[in-house]
């Protein structure tokens, strides 16, 4: 366990971890502490913001765990996000009881509208937090398991991989829309009132849901440190660069793939069950082909391959939506999207961080050497003075 | 056939009448060819004479649409797939030498040890002194001990060429097949290579296939020569190098 925080710990993941929590706890005190209105003061509708940001970040971060390392182009992985978050939803429905519009203690309101005679079996058990907690995690997890079982042992990879998890987010997405499906259809799951018992919508549940997805980003990092920093993320990539010459190493490559696939779909369930309570509702949009798509472009933004960068991709990413969404330019962030994501291709192909780090390690590379080089003279193995001198 | 078969014979690598085409090419034609313990052959022939698809056929890369390919007299080589037979003990260098760029050169021979492969003996993995003196070891062979800290991509060809059978060498496999090692070399690194192939032998069956005479000659061992896709002769060096079809499709030219 030491060892492996060591190794996951250099600077760069420390400065992060340092970061997100500083300013999660800097953005909740300011919210609870100063009164409403001073100027430092960091209203309740932006910590709810930035817990959004937060909750996409961690999305991104299981993106990179994949395609940054692994080579695995998913385009599909907002369907594991969304069903994250409609897992949390269905505990969030049954918690309203008989406070919904028709007052049924059991059905949610729009089971009561669609004449549903019962409760559909697969909504049994969802009153409870720890079930839907449980499911967060198992139906993403469940679902990449089956799809990347029968995708990396027939070698699906490349493109063809990426156009298949596009069509299963495409068909969670008309499955979804289904009245007769079962989760809501087109308005899909909303209206919410507790979570554990407390108010979603007071203050106090929206700074404790932001720190909570504050303190889940740093968990999803640590892990994907833990793994990309052992011999296995060593072998991920590998598999990346030079798939067919780690077969011929004797590594079953299928496996380690279904292992980092379902490890990564757990972690953007997570992101999708955080999300829900903080924007109080999910329906089948969050199952469009696009979300997974601009997600991927979070990841290539801040840079592929180095977590910290996705994260920041999608901090970045995110606010620039938030920002000119709500003027007068809204009708061209898609453009604009298209665009940054052009740009960063052409001008910045390693993203922020990768950019940044390529000029940076250079430097770092030469005074390790020379650290190096001063521990070998300690060590005495000093080349030998010429004698001619 | 499983491993308990007893053995059909006493080839440490056997094919018998085995046949490739790849859209009505036929790429293997009827090849047979059998390889004792702790052999070295040494494999010649014209572009595209099949030899490459011969590596592919034994390791699992192709499937074979006929014939017998068998490892150790018992195991049939054509119902594996690549990781179990690399796992069975055969290890490959290929033409184009294929090493993982973007990771350093210990790194590379980090991942090529034949150490436990599975998902959770790699996620907790804890590098212990045996496998770091093993590293050493093949580095101090392969003279890449000074860079090995250098990304792999920035090796010279014929560095990377090493590097490649330095990562065979930690895989530490029975049969070594080689796929042209000394393309790229100057003559003292191909001389050097023979002398290593030599080495690597005295404990392993090896196969190697090259186009350089010299380099061949100097390992003095048995060549075969394929010819579209079937042994066309065999025998020591100055037999094949003296035989008139020999001559005429490869070494006339
Ligand atoms: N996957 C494939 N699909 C189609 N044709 C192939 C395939 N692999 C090999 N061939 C063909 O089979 C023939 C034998 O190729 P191979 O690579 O085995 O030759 P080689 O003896 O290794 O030649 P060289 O000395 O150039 O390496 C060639 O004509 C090649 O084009
Ligand atoms: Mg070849």
């Amino acid at each position: 366990m030491q060892h492996i925080l060591t190794r996951s710990l250099d600077r760069a993941a420390t400065t992060f971890i340092l970061v997100v929590a500083g300013l999660g706890i800097l953005i909740s005190l300011s919210n609870i502490l100063l009164p409403a209105g001073s100027f430092f003061q960091v209203p309740t509708y932006l910590v709810a913001l930035f817990g959004k940001y937060v909750c996409y970040a961690i999305l991104a971060l299981s993106i990179d765990l994949i395609w940054g390392y692994c080579g695995i182009l998913s385009l599909g992985h907002g369907a594991f996000f969304a069903l994250g978050g409609y897992a949390m939803g269905m505990y969030l429905m049954r918690q309203i009881g008989s406070r919904g519009v028709y007052g049924n203690p059991i059905l949610p309101d729009f089971m009561v509208f669609l004449n549903y005679p019962k409760l559909p079996w697969y909504w049994h058990g969802f009153d409870m937090f720890w079930f839907a907690a449980l499911m967060v995690l198992l139906v993403p997890g469940l679902l990449a398991f089956c799809f990347g079982w029968l995708a990396f042992r027939s070698r699906v990879t490349g493109v063809y991989l990426s156009i298949i998890t596009q069509a299963m987010t495409y068909a969670l997405l008309l499955a979804f829309f289904r009245n007769d499906f079962g989760f809501g259809g087109n308005n899909g799951l909303t209206d919410f009132k507790d979570i554990l018992g407390f108010n979603v919508q007071a203050d106090g549940t929206r700074v404790a849901l932001f720190l909570l997805s504050c303190f889940s980003l740093i968990l999803a990092f640590l892990i994907c440190r833990a793994v990309v920093t052992s011999k296995l993320g060593k072998l991920l990539i590998a598999i990346r660069d030079a798939e067919s010459r780690t077969r011929f190493l004797g590594y079953r490559v299928e496996s380690y793939k279904l292992f980092v696939f379902t490890l990564s779909a757990c972690m953007a369930g997570v992101a999708g069950a955080l999300y829900v309570p903080q924007v109080g509702i999910i329906n089948p949009s969050e199952f469009a082909p696009g979300n997974s798509i601009e997600a991927v472009i979070w990841v290539a933004v801040g840079g592929r391959g180095t977590l910290t960068g996705a994260a920041l991709g999608a901090v970045v990413v995110n606010y620039a939506k938030t920002y000119f969404t709500s003027g007068p330019l809204a009708p061209y962030w898609l453009f604009m999207l298209g665009a940054l994501f052009i740009l960063v291709t052409l001008l910045l192909p390693k993203g922020i961080v990768g950019t940044f780090n390529a000029w940076w390690e250079p430097w770092k590379a030469q005074r390790i050497s020379d650290a190096d080089e001063s521990a070998a003279r300690e060590d005495g193995i000093e080349p030998k003075p010429n004698p001619a001198e | 056939m499983n491993v308990m078969d007893p053995r059909v014979t006493s080839a440490i690598l056997y094919l018998d009448g085995v046949h490739v085409s790849f859209d009505g090419f036929h790429a293997i034609n009827n090849l047979s060819l059998a390889l004792e313990p702790g052999e070295m052959r040494a494999i010649i022939g014209p572009n595209g004479a099949g030899k490459t698809t011969m590596m592919d056929i034994i390791t699992g890369k192709t499937k074979p649409d006929e014939g017998v390919v068998l490892f150790d007299g018992s195991t049939d080589l054509t119902r594996l797939d690549e990781t179990r037979i690399a796992e069975l003990g055969i290890g490959r260098k290929f033409q184009k030498p294929t090493v993982f760029e973007s990771q350093t050169i210990e790194d590379n021979l980090l991942l090529a040890l034949n150490v436990d492969h599975s998902v959770k003996g790699t996620l907790f993995w804890r590098g212990s002194k045996d496998e770091s003196e093993r590293i050493d070891r093949v580095l101090e062979t392969i003279r890449l001990k000074d860079v090995r800290r250098k990304m792999a991509g920035s090796l010279s060809h014929g560095q990377k060429q090493w590097l490649e059978i330095g990562m065979l060498l930690a895989q530490d496999p029975k049969l070594l097949l080689v796929d042209e090692p000394v393309a790229g070399m100057t003559d003292v690194e191909t001389h050097q290579t023979a002398e290593l192939l030599k080495e690597i032998n005295k404990e392993k069956t090896v196969m190697v296939v090259e186009h350089d005479m010299t380099f061949v000659r100097e390992l003095g061992v048995k060549v075969t020569c394929l010819h579209e896709g079937t042994v066309l002769a065999e025998g020591s060096i100055d037999d094949v190098s003296s035989n008139e079809r020999v001559i005429e499709v490869y070494l006339g030219r």
